[in-house]
């Protein structure tokens, strides 16, 4: 194991940690107003701080990881089920017109950039962490889809694939029983990357007011609040700042890691 | 090469035609109409059908989608619900300040990204290439509208360098106006350069390992001639395809970065329109988004051909 | 004075020993060539002349080209030398040249970054160097590009880059293993003439004796990093003084009795096949245009037969395995197997692809990494509508694993714990598993090393005295097939141009594409058996 998957664990762990310790204890109530103690830099009595209302900052990011993993959990989520299937099919029709519709039906929603689908959402069905995490699990399906047929094209290829279809074996079992094995690394590596971006995304979203709302604390609204305050009180900005930093880069820590660890010869796309 | 370019053309006019059937067809099935909500509640049903005729949207689907795709090849994106002035108006006017910023971006950050990743390449392994590494992994990390706010704080509010926010306007001359798009650009840019310097780095590993490298080497030609006259060229090719992707997520990404600096960009406008259920504006300016990527991809694909001359006798 | 001396020579990768004391010499217009087995340390022995090691490489002991000893030179002067005083030629011409260059800048770039003549002089010298190889530019274009020719024109610009400057010492590595036999013997031809017409020594790097016997003037052979024997060509053929040369050379030629085959009774009948793939389209509106891959052939298979299939790159004989195994459907004709047509209604038939099994070429592609032996080897059981189950599988999995020559332990193993020899046994064990009345075997020993080759063929002697085996042997291997089949056919260009009984076809050829084929063969001396 290297250093590198050692600290991408211990960092991503302690994000997780800290978002499943969010439900059972944090250390002050998240939603509670204390006016008179408003935007105190990290002290003793409130470690990271109070914002703007007085609320501790500390218990405002750690429920708000639990916004980012959600969502982006979620939408890695929605990724993996659409894509791989749909990578897998395209594969094993390669050439065909399925492969070819497929690969044109990514090609099209890669000309969407998840931005562009998430205002097309919230236009229609108004902003929300449920949209956000729609739009961003859709524009991770043709990564995974594309990703999937990459690497089973070339399985395809390998003689062993020749030889489970001499043994009668059609293209969905061959799929499952042998490509898929031998592409789960990969994918497991990728999922870990897109976990990473979807948390970039959600804070991106949520920020420009199309993810979670109010009440719901996230990260990207708790540094659109401090955009106003950030000349006298740089701690709102900084602090979930840094959060969306460490986690990101743990989670990308922990892929690169995990891809040298699998098998070093996995490149991820990284988009 | 003629033949690959109409290809490609045939498949971009194909990609344009089935996103503005879904961009069409997404906002068909938003809920609520536009008239009422314009109206209020109260409204009398014969102002209502008024409006609705005067909004063209008591006619079929199809007749209307063919009069959308119709007016926007002729350039017009027809009328705003809200503010009853021509869309098309209204977009140019924002175009000039996204469109701008994120080919300034693009530039920004693919002149950091390829000397930086040719620098790693060329040290695998050594300290310049893992600090490059180090530097690019947290790069990756960063959200670009939150360094937007960082660099608003140290070189807007501290030293004073550039102004906070606004746009000067290209009307007030090209320094102004590129000033006011720097710190903006320069968000954008620095993380995006980490990735294109990382997919560079791997690309030219990948290249320096082929036989055709050591076929150099064996004519006479040093490492760093090897990897200069026919490393990069054929590291290239994976590097086209993400700068073409970056494209989108920089025009994307243009519209949050408009936000932390106040820009008068499509971003602002798509978010106004919006909240005022303005679809014929948020439909237009989705429209137009994606045809600067569909479009910044068909250049990218010529691109290919230019540098990968197998392409060229395949179609 | 020897143009190359190599004294001692070790290396070291990390902790791996590839070269231990290697000791060899080579005069101006001398051909060496140096053979051996995979990892003998042949390759590395010519990369370490040109220097070009990995950079975790520690070598020691001495190498002098003219008496200047490479091993001290610094990086600025041994790029001096390469491609000017040393030019080398690679195995693999589909990727030794860089795909986005023409060929005209690649060959003139040898001249140029030597700065050994001005630019339109480079460029009149490539011109010639082209012609001397083969490659006229009134019919190969300077400005021609890697992809638009094929292997052997590759090859031969990868030779006119390496000796655009006339460099004394030329070293080839491999130079004809991926080519067919008739462009191997015209590519050999090409350097032997080189050679004598510049004067160079060459460092000629082989796997393959029949080659090297034809070629060199001098031998060495090499094993794990060293050399275990060395001498003239014609002498060491006469005395081979180390067991190991002897068994190489008996392996190289390695003849099995095959049981005599039973009365004739026709097994695989295939008549009229056609099988045509769709070419690219030129242009965009043009009709397609068909490439007919398998055109019009037909042939019967007796039960008990072992017959052969023999034919250079793209002539259709991968397609033609493919169509019998019910991989691909033809357009037209039929394969009838045992009677019954292996595709029915565009489907293969299950009943029917029960009787057929291959084994492929590669062991190392043959295999899901993922699987363990006694998964891999009963595969072909989901054919069975009631497939072996618990101890009757595992009695099958053992007595298969034992008839290949391997133990019923190895059945818990994965594949990546066996040598390229034991996988290609455990591929036929999963081929035989279910008892099929036919098997294929698509260049199955082709990937092997010469010993390990020669035990395949014994076993699948063995194999067929135990089995009555039936089987198709498609191979580029013209001496293999001689050995292994009854009958052979000939297959050119999509047709079968010749077949009959392989003894018959191999003395007496009737077709001249048969006769180029045996002709460009290069051919083992007979060697005294057992004599030393």
């Amino acid at each position: 194991m290297s250093r590198n998957l050692i600290l991408g664990t211990a960092l991503s762990s302690l994000v997780v940690l800290a978002a499943v310790l969010s439900f059972l204890w944090t250390p002050y109530d998240h939603t509670a107003l204390d006016i008179p103690n408003k935007l105190q830099p990290p002290n003793a009595t409130h470690w990271l701080g109070t914002d703007h209302f007085g609320r501790d900052m500390l218990s405002m990011i750690m429920v708000g990881a639990r916004t980012s993993i959600a969502v982006a959990l979620v939408a890695v989520g929605i990724g993996m089920t659409a894509g791989i299937p749909l990578g897998l099919t395209a594969a094993a029709r390669k050439g065909m017109w399925l492969d070819e519709l497929i690969m044109r039906g990514n090609d099209l929603v890669f000309a969407f950039p998840s931005l562009v689908i998430a205002i097309l959402i919230t236009a229609i069905f108004g902003a929300g962490a449920i949209n956000a995490i729609i739009a961003i699990g859709i524009f991770n399906i043709p990564v995974f889809a594309r990703i999937t047929r990459g690497a089973a094209l070339s399985l395809w290829e390998r003689e062993f694939i020749m030889a489970a279809r001499v043994a009668g074996k059609g293209a969905a079992r061959i799929s499952a029983e042998h490509i898929l094995p031998n592409v789960a690394n990969l994918l497991i590596v990728q999922g870990t990357i897109q976990f990473s971006l979807g948390i970039l995304a959600e804070a991106g979203l949520s920020y420009v007011g199309l993810g979670a709302q109010p009440p719901t604390p996230s990260w990207g609204r708790m540094l659109a609040d401090a955009q106003t305050m950030v000349s006298f009180a740089p701690h709102l900005a900084l602090i979930p700042g840094c959060a969306i930093i460490l986690t990101v880069l743990g989670l990308n820590l922990m892929g690169d890691g995990l891809r040298d660890w699998l098998d070093p010869r996995i490149r991820v796309a990284r988009t | 090469m003629l033949r690959y370019t109409l290809k490609r053309l045939l498949s971009l006019t194909l990609s344009l035609a089935v996103a503005s059937m879904v961009i069409f067809a997404v906002i068909e099935v938003a809920p609520g109409d536009p008239a009422s909500f314009m109206l209020g509640v109260n409204a009398q049903p014969d102002t209502l059908a008024a409006l609705r005729t005067e909004l063209g949207l008591d006619v079929p689907k199809t007749e209307r989608y063919l009069t959308w795709v119709g007016g926007m090849l002729t350039g017009d994106f027809g009328t705003s619900y809200t503010y009853r002035t021509p869309v098309s108006q209204m977009i140019a006017d924002r175009m000039w300040v996204s469109l701008p910023l994120a080919l300034y971006a693009l530039t920004l950050s693919t002149l950091i990204a390829f000397p930086a990743g040719i620098y790693a390449a060329s040290r695998r392994g050594k300290p310049g290439d893992i600090a490059v590494m180090g530097a690019t992994q947290l790069g990756v990390a960063v959200p670009n509208f939150w360094f937007a706010m960082m660099l608003v704080l140290v070189f807007a509010i501290n030293l004073r360098w550039f102004n906070a926010g606004g746009f000067a306007g290209w009307d007030k001359g090209f320094g102004p106006a590129m000033q006011s798009l720097t710190l903006p650009a320069i968000a954008l840019a620095l993380p995006q350069a980490a990735i294109l310097a990382r997919v560079m780095r791997s690309a030219l590993l990948d290249v320096l390992g082929e036989d055709f490298m050591r076929t150099a080497r064996a004519k006479g030609l040093s490492r760093r001639q090897a990897l200069w006259r026919h490393g990069l060229r054929n590291a290239l090719i994976p590097v086209l395809t993400i700068i073409g992707l970056q494209f989108s997520f920089l025009l994307a990404g243009s519209i949050i970065i408009e936000q932390v600096f106040y820009l008068p960009g499509l971003g602002r406008l798509v978010f106004q329109a919006i909240s005022s259920r303005d679809l014929i504006v948020v439909e237009s300016v989705v429209m137009l988004l994606v045809f600067a990527v569909i479009v910044v991809n068909f250049v990218v694909d010529l691109a290919y051909a230019a540098v990968d001359p197998r392409l060229k006798s395949r179609t | 004075m020897n143009l190359l001396e190599i004294r001692n020579l070790s290396l070291s990768i990390g902790a791996h020993n590839i070269l231990k004391g290697v000791d060899l010499s080579l005069s101006p217009g001398e051909i060496v060539a140096v053979t051996g087995e995979s990892g003998s340390g042949k390759s590395m022995t010519a990369l370490s002349v040109m220097q070009l090691l990995p950079e975790t490489a520690e070598a020691s002991g001495s190498i002098q080209l003219e008496e200047q000893e490479l091993l001290d030179l610094p990086e600025d002067q041994l790029c001096a030398l390469r491609g000017q005083s040393i030019g080398m030629v690679f195995q693999e011409p589909m990727t030794a040249l860089n795909p986005v260059k023409s060929i005209g800048d690649q060959v003139m770039e040898t001249i140029l970054i030597h700065k050994a003549l001005p630019p339109a002089q480079a460029e009149e010298r490539a011109r010639e160097v082209l012609t001397r190889v083969g490659l006229p530019p009134n019919r190969f274009p300077l400005s021609r590009f890697p992809h638009e020719l094929s292997g052997g024109q590759r090859q031969r610009v990868v030779i006119a880059m390496a000796i655009a400057l006339r460099p004394r010492l030329l070293i080839a590595d491999e130079p004809t293993t991926a080519l067919d036999v008739t462009t191997q013997a015209q590519i050999l031809d090409l350097l032997q003439g080189l050679v004598t017409e510049y004067g160079m020594g060459m460092l000629m790097i082989t796997h393959d004796l029949a080659v090297v016997a034809d070629l060199a003037d001098h031998i060495v052979v090499m094993r794990h990093g060293e050399v275990v024997e060395t001498g003239h060509t014609r002498h060491l053929l006469r005395h081979m003084q180390h067991p190991y040369t002897r068994m190489l050379f008996e392996a190289s030629d390695h003849q099995v009795t095959l049981p005599p085959v039973p009365d004739l009774q026709p097994l695989l009948a295939v008549a009229d096949v056609v099988r045509d793939y769709r070419k690219p389209r030129t242009r965009l509106f043009a009709p397609p245009e068909f490439h007919r891959a398998v055109d019009g052939v037909s042939f019967t298979l007796h039960r008990g037969e072992r017959l052969g299939l023999v034919g250079e790159s793209g002539c259709g004989k991968s397609t033609l395995t493919r169509a019998i195994l019910g991989l691909e459907e033809v357009q037209q004709g039929h394969i009838l197997l045992d009677g019954s047509t292996v595709f029915s209604g565009h489907k293969p038939d299950r009943a029917v692809r029960r009787k057929m099994q291959v084994v492929f070429q590669d062991p190392f592609g043959s295999f899901n990494p993922r699987h363990k032996v006694h998964r891999l080897i009963t595969e072909p059981f989901y054919l069975m509508d009631a497939p072996p189950k618990g101890t009757e599988r595992s009695d099958r999995i053992a007595e298969m694993l034992a008839a290949v020559g391997l133990s019923p332990d190895d059945a818990s193993k994965y594949i990546h714990e066996f040598s390229g020899g034991q996988r290609q046994r455990i591929a036929i064990a999963r081929a035989l598993i279910t008892r099929p009345k036919l098997i294929l075997f698509d260049e199955a020993v082709s990937a092997l090393d010469v010993s390990v080759r020669a035990q395949i063929l014994d076993l699948l002697a063995e194999l067929c005295e135990a089995y009555d085996l039936t089987y198709l042997f498609i191979s580029h291997d013209l001496n293999v097939v001689r050995t292994i089949t009854d009958r052979v056919m000939v297959m050119q260009a999509g047709k079968i141009v010749e077949q009959g009984d392989t003894e018959q076809v191999f003395s007496d050829p009737q077709h001249p594409y048969t006769e180029a084929l045996l002709a460009a063969a290069p051919r083992l001396p007979k060697i005294t058996r057992g004599v030393a």
